[in-house]
């Protein structure tokens, strides 16, 4: 190899590690403006972290919620679970998009996880924060964001609640995905509901 | 002859124990209140076998399991089902590493069955470390299950003969499943929790990451002690050797999830030889939290300085003079080394010498 080579480029290749994604960014590679370097989402965190904080009021306001969703069983079923599906479905996406930056996995765990919604954890852990966690509580994956799991476990502290944080959650059933959540827990409830009136008398 | 073999056949699994879920040798060593040691494989970039054999060899007569990982730090290199197979032919205890991050359900479960058909008798669940962490930034995640849900998943499998489906197993997998433990990273109250959430999930052994910090580490152990967990499974500390003060800097910025104090950074920086100190410093720490109630035993992770496993382990003293399994090919092979061994070290015979003195003086 001749020594008159163009100098190797040895300093500007990625590193390998943690740091790789943000050096290969450092040598000029394209990369969407205020993005984390490593994976696109959103870079504000600030109504999620709001509803964290009111963890519990979430709580309580959902119970009622909940309540008033299976107290309109009746009309959901008038109507048809499957009709009724989509408008709720769009609903409950911008409501809870707004509110948790949920993903619409159709299985709900926020009451289990602090009202914080786990599937934003860029590995979708459903059951309690990875090793990684940085010492400042920021993500492994995303050196901006507080981990999803840090915030989960400080919200779970507030609620009333907030031991459910500590059951063992089955995984993602990927069918479910973008399907309502608020339909699938009533309509299970009123069955349950049934099934106890009708063993009852 | 050790305890921990088979009669007739060296990889053969043991006879099946009552109260035992393996017939594997960690398990059993642990069962019975041993101090037990493990060690981490470095796993080869390359397709030939006896690359992995060699790296198997050094920790011979002193661990009694080798993990074969899966893709650490999301970097590329033999898979640890190919690792497994290979170990388990030469008879050695493999703990066969499954991470989240590759591999979804369907290929997992089809994977630990065919890991306890080739004798696999150890299955630890890990999430595994994200995808930006290592070579090939650019692949997909998977994460299907989590280290949780890949826990109860295999524990169904063994235990009700059956898939996540439901669909029935003929013959389940008997494997000794294990999780990780990190109580170095935030949130730092939630992780003795995880930890009875993994136990509930069908944990009976875990290994930690990297303990640098023993003080951080005895606190963790006390909440542990108080909440039982210590009785329903055993606690292997992570330890390993660092070569540098830099290697250390650089592990604490790069590699996600180990926690290194300054202390230990500056002990390092102040050793004339800091290679020689870093092994001085996890066999320290090895003596520090072996005295804490509740380990049971070490888990060895000597990136790239496995040939100081044996070393470490040894000048610790926490096998007692115990033996772990060892390696040996055939009985006869024992005495053929022998046999060159005195060769080597008597008079050179001159063959064309001992031919002449044979023809010319026949019977």
């Amino acid at each position: 190899m001749p020594e008159t080579s163009a100098p190797s480029p040895a300093g500007d290749k990625p590193k390998i590690g943690n740091a790789g994604a943000a050096k290969k960014a450092a040598t000029g590679a394209y990369v969407p403006g205020d993005v984390s370097p490593n994976r696109r989402v959103q870079r504000r965190y600030s109504i999620r972290l709001w509803s964290i904080r009111h963890s519990r009021l979430l709580e309580w306001f959902y119970a009622r919620f909940a309540q008033a969703f299976l107290l309109l069983h009746p009309v959901w079923k008038a109507i048809g679970y499957s009709r009724v599906e989509a408008p709720v479905t769009f609903v409950e996406k911008r409501v809870k998009g707004m509110l948790f930056d949920c993903r619409m996995c159709g299985q709900c765990i926020l009451s289990s996880t602090g009202m914080s919604c786990p599937m934003n954890c860029p590995k979708q852990l459903r059951n309690g924060p990875c090793g990684g966690v940085r010492a400042n509580g920021n993500c492994e994956v995303e050196p901006d964001m507080p981990c999803v799991w840090v915030k989960a476990w400080e919200g779970s502290r507030n609620m009333v609640r907030g031991d459910a944080i500590l059951n063992v959650q089955r995984p993602v059933n990927q069918s479910l995905r973008e399907t309502s959540s608020w339909l699938r827990v009533t309509a299970e409830a009123a069955a349950r509901r049934q099934a106890s009136e009708g063993a009852a008398p | 002859m050790s305890l921990d073999l088979h009669p007739t056949d060296l990889g053969a699994p043991l006879d099946p124990l009552p109260g035992h879920s393996s017939r594997g040798r960690l398990e059993r060593v642990l069962r019975r209140g041993e101090f037990a040691v493990t060690a981490e494989l470095n796993p080869p970039d390359s397709a030939n076998p006896q690359d992995v054999y060699d790296r198997a060899a050094v920790f011979d007569g002193w661990v009694d399991g080798i993990n074969a990982v899966d893709a650490s730090g999301a970097n590329c290199h033999m898979s640890s089902v190919g690792i497994c197979a290979l170990l388990t032919r030469m008879g050695y205890a493999p703990i066969m590493q499954i991470a989240c991050r590759d591999k979804n359900r369907i290929a997992i479960q089809g994977d630990v069955l065919g890991a306890s058909a080739m004798g696999v008798q150890n299955i630890l669940c890990l999430t595994g470390d994200g995808v930006q962490a290592g070579d090939q930034p650019g692949a997909k995640p998977v994460f299907d299950l989590d280290c949780m849900s890949l826990l109860e998943t295999v524990r169904t499998m063994r235990d009700e003969a059956k898939f996540l489906s439901g669909r029935k197993l003929t013959t389940p997998p008997n494997v000794f499943l294990g999780a990780a433990i990190n109580p170095f990273a935030p949130p730092y109250d939630f992780r003795p929790y995880r930890l009875a959430k993994k136990i509930a999930a069908g944990a009976q052994f875990v290994q930690s990451q990297y303990c640098f910090d023993v003080p951080m580490f005895r606190d963790y152990m006390a909440k542990v002690r108080d909440l039982g967990l210590h009785e329903k499974c055993f606690i292997l500390v992570g330890v390993g050797p660092l070569a540098s003060a830099k290697t250390a800097r650089w592990i604490r910025s790069n590699v996600p999830g180990i926690h290194i104090p300054d202390s230990i950074i500056a002990r390092l920086e102040g050793a004339q030889d800091q290679k020689r100190e870093g092994k001085q410093l996890c066999i320290d720490i090895i003596n520090e939290v072996k005295e804490i109630e509740g380990v049971s035993g070490i888990h060895v992770m000597a990136y790239r300085q496995e040939e100081y496993v044996a070393e470490i382990v040894h000048e610790s003293g926490v096998l007692k003079g115990r033996k772990p399994w060892k390696h040996e090919p055939n009985p006869t092979d024992a005495t053929v080394s022998e046999r060159l061994e005195e060769i080597r070290q008597g008079r050179q015979e001159n063959q064309q010498q001992m031919a002449d003195i044979a023809a010319s003086k026949p019977h």
